[in-house]
């Protein structure tokens, strides 16, 4: 929601919501559970940290209901660093996202990796000054998403898996499903809003100009530098790394390649450099095996 | 002439698409060798502490430095202001500071995100206000004798410059008015020049 207050400065605007998400490109966004984790998240060249109680690995092998975090904890985190700080609301549940706007946080998930509160609807993000990242797994979820406000996208992936398979079948769908539409005459539009099931003026602005009308980044399952440089070169403009990180076995200098790995993701000499030496990596899921896939949550 | 625009990280592809809209072909610098290139650089806006590790990743520190003091011209904006000014409060330890301005910031000194916003800025000599959006941006504290203020808001510098470097505390890329990439690129930085002179 857009307020006006002294010499004419309008804050929670479109442009400057959006504008955030500008900012945080090429970059890497990590989960953390602790200040001391923050920390290491900032020390590596982090843009932002996720403020959450658990990584979305230990949410899937506890089970049970996850909810939004404990304010004290993403308080602890806010102290610890100067980037900005994300925390995750759940799908549908605009009292916490209320609550953690009173926080201050600097962008809401709106997050299938927490237990959905609402099966039908999602937060109408416009009654919000904070900005919402919403996931996505296709174009048509993507421009819904936007419709409801969301200043940025990311794709799903799997999350907690440590595999990236769904993360790269959300990306090439939402990025070859834009493709097609640049290429479809006016008619066709009509029947691409009604296939995706999204606003016609949304499906114009993305024929038109190419691109989703906020940046779109990419999550779920990424654990090394070649992932990162994988999901970027495919499209992704930044990346979210969840449990990769603090789930490995030498989180420090896995956080700092990564981050190099979104920089220079087109340089297989400098991600060949980057990814020596690195200690294991987070044990991977196969997705075939899973109970529960977090991304087929959210409508 | 060439301008490059830093792309470590930020928002560097905004600085791009608003130099090639004004007719400029700006290119992506990322190593030492596509530095040594170009005749002009934008710093983005981003995260300074991100962006400052990763001029030392890309070995650019050093380099950038060196074509800084020579008097390259440079435009930094939001993070750029920030890695291109002497004095930085709540900076991160370590984190460069070429100087090139001769300032002290306080970083998110505008506060957090709740507290960002936009604000028409009046610019010296220009007629109508240009939108300044700050994002999570630096607050400007203090300038030296040397550093000409270029426009305030509510009486806190936010556009200055010193020699041929020129910084902003708000995202001219955000902006759709390119007045202020248009007048860092036709400008004639090797004579003396005043801001206002040269604008319509």
């Amino acid at each position: 929601m857009a307020v006006e207050s002294m010499s004419g400065r309008e804050t929670g605007t479109t442009l400057v919501k959006r504008g955030l998400a500008e900012m945080l490109k090429g970059g890497v966004i990590m989960d953390v559970v602790t200040p001391d984790q923050a920390k290491v998240a900032e020390d590596a060249g982090a843009v932002a940290v996720m403020a959450l109680e658990r990584v979305p690995a230990d949410i899937r092998r506890d089970g049970g209901v996850a909810r939004m975090s404990d304010p004290e904890m993403i308080t602890g985190i806010q102290q610890a660093v100067t980037i900005p700080v994300m925390a995750k609301a759940r799908i549908g549940h605009f009292v916490e996202a209320q609550i953690l706007e009173a926080l201050d946080v600097d962008y809401i998930d709106e997050s299938e990796v927490l237990t959905p509160a609402d099966e039908a609807h999602h937060i109408d993000k416009w009654a919000f000054t904070v900005p919402f990242v919403c996931g996505a797994t296709n174009l048509g979820e993507a421009l819904r998403r936007i419709s409801e406000g969301a200043c940025m996208i990311r794709s799903k992936g799997e999350a907690g898996t440590g595999n990236i398979v769904e993360a790269v079948r959300h990306l090439r769908s939402i990025i070859g499903d834009i493709r097609k539409i640049t290429q479809a005459d006016s008619a066709e539009l009509f029947d691409w809003a009604k296939q995706l099931r999204a606003p016609l003026p949304l499906v114009r602005e993305v024929a038109e100009t190419g691109w989703l009308p906020v940046p779109m980044f990419c999550a779920g399952g990424i654990s090394t530098p070649a992932d990162a440089g994988l999901v970027m070169q495919l499209g992704a403009e930044a990346v979210f790394v969840g449990s990769g990180i603090f789930k490995s076995s030498d989180p420090a200098p896995r956080a700092k390649a990564i981050v190099e790995a979104a920089t220079n993701y087109r340089d297989p000499h400098i991600l060949a450099k980057v990814s020596r030496g690195l200690g294991e990596p987070m044990p991977g899921l196969e997705i075939d095996g899973l109970e529960t896939r977090l991304a087929d949550r959210g409508w | 002439m060439k301008v490059g625009v830093l792309a470590l990280q930020g928002a560097f592809g905004l600085h791009e698409q608003v130099l090639n809209r004004i007719g400029v072909a700006a290119v992506q610098v990322r190593t030492p060798e596509e530095l040594a290139g170009v005749d002009r650089l934008v710093i983005p806006g981003g995260e300074s502490t991100a962006i400052s590790k990763l001029l030392d990743a890309n070995g650019l520190g050093d380099p950038l430095a060196d074509r800084l003091a020579d008097g390259l011209p440079v435009l930094g904006t939001c993070a750029g202001m920030i890695l291109l000014t002497a004095e930085v409060v709540d900076g991160y330890p370590g984190q460069h500071r070429f100087g090139a301005i001769n300032a002290t910031v306080r970083r998110n000194g505008y506060g957090r995100q709740s507290e960002s916003f936009l604000a028409p800025i009046d610019i010296e000599g220009w007629e109508s206000a240009f939108p300044g959006v700050f994002i999570r941006a630096p607050v400007v504290e203090s300038v030296g004798r040397d550093v000409e203020v270029l426009a305030e808001l509510d009486g806190v510098p936010v556009l200055c410059r010193q020699g041929s470097t020129v910084v902003s505390s708000f995202h001219p890329e955000l902006a759709q008015d390119d007045r202020i990439h248009r007048w860092f690129v036709e400008q004639d930085w090797s004579t003396g020049h005043r801001w206002f002179v040269e604008q319509e």
